[in-house]
């Protein structure tokens, strides 16, 4: 009982907040310039809103469909991660056919490079994409818009963000296990999707 | 892409209008002069593949684009 009442005050507390902060801004609006303390102008106090984070990865899930194509979307949001192809052909016959390698692409965990046709883990790319606009770091991109930003880079310039990005093995980061298991549910997902492509990387 | 709240509309226009163009333009600038990096997502016509194409000058974006995508520009993590 004590617990169900804790737990109905919490949400009325959550639902609550959207409102105390209004109020909270209509009081300030409404205060005369010569009763704010010195201070106040530089302390910025903001309100946490629960519901901001999660409507940004709303919006963010919505651009991330609306730029990759139909399989990449399913692999998204069945598995949590978009399989990307390498560009490079370790020969010129390699070109075409299967690629030599690809990438799973994690939200905020590193990309894994590993060999299609093997399933060989080859290693793990740390990399983010940091807040530049001063707010000290504090906060990071939705799940879904970083994948999405770690997709544009890979298939725009795959390259750069290779450079860019701290190298490590497979299992400095991500335990090796969880991505073999990855790779497993990617091949069952393919199967039963009835995907007989040999190229990942799907096509419209 | 704005850390913290996700996809932030910048600017929209006609860039076949003069007075939308130059606020796309202004905008565009700024937004790499800030460090971020651009690109627009679009189907390669040889392979048929969605990717996307990084743009470093506003003349680089293909004329058909519906947007430009700008996001921090990547690190080592």
């Amino acid at each position: 009982m004590l617990l169900a009442l804790l737990a109905l005050a919490l949400v009325a507390l959550v639902l609550a907040m959207p409102l105390v902060q209004r109020r909270l801004d209509e009081w300030r609006a409404r205060r005369p310039e010569r009763a704010r303390p010195a201070a106040d102008a530089t302390l910025d106090l903001e309100l946490y809103d629960p519901g901001r984070e999660r409507r940004a990865e709303q919006r963010a899930r919505e651009l991330l469909r609306s730029c990759v194509n139909e399989e990449e979307w399913g692999m998204y949001r069945d598995l949590g991660f978009i399989r990307v192809s390498g560009r490079h052909a370790r020969r010129d016959i390699d070109r075409g056919a299967r690629p030599a390698y690809a990438y799973l692409v994690y939200p905020h965990k590193p990309i894994v490079a590993y060999v299609p046709e093997s399933g060989q883990l080859l290693s793990e790319y740390c990399v983010e994409f940091p807040d530049l606009t001063g707010s000290g770091g504090r906060h990071r991109l939705p799940a879904s818009d970083d994948v999405l930003a770690k997709w544009m880079a890979l298939t725009s310039d795959e390259d750069r963000v290779i450079r860019r990005a701290n190298m490590h093995l497979v299992g400095r980061q991500l335990d090796p296990a969880r991505v073999r298991r990855d790779l497993w549910r990617l091949a069952e997902w393919e199967r039963r999707r009835g995907n007989r492509h040999q190229v990942p990387q799907s096509q419209r | 892409m704005k850390p913290g709240h996700g996809e932030v509309l910048l600017a929209e226009g006609d860039p076949g209008v003069q007075e939308d163009e130059e606020r796309l333009v202004e905008e565009f600038r700024r937004q790499l002069d800030e460090g971020m990096w651009a690109a627009v997502p679009v189907t390669n016509p040889g392979s048929g593949r969605r990717e996307a194409q990084m743009v470093k000058r506003y003349t680089d974006i293909p004329p058909d684009s519906e947007r430009v995508i700008f996001f921090p520009r990547a690190s080592g993590g």
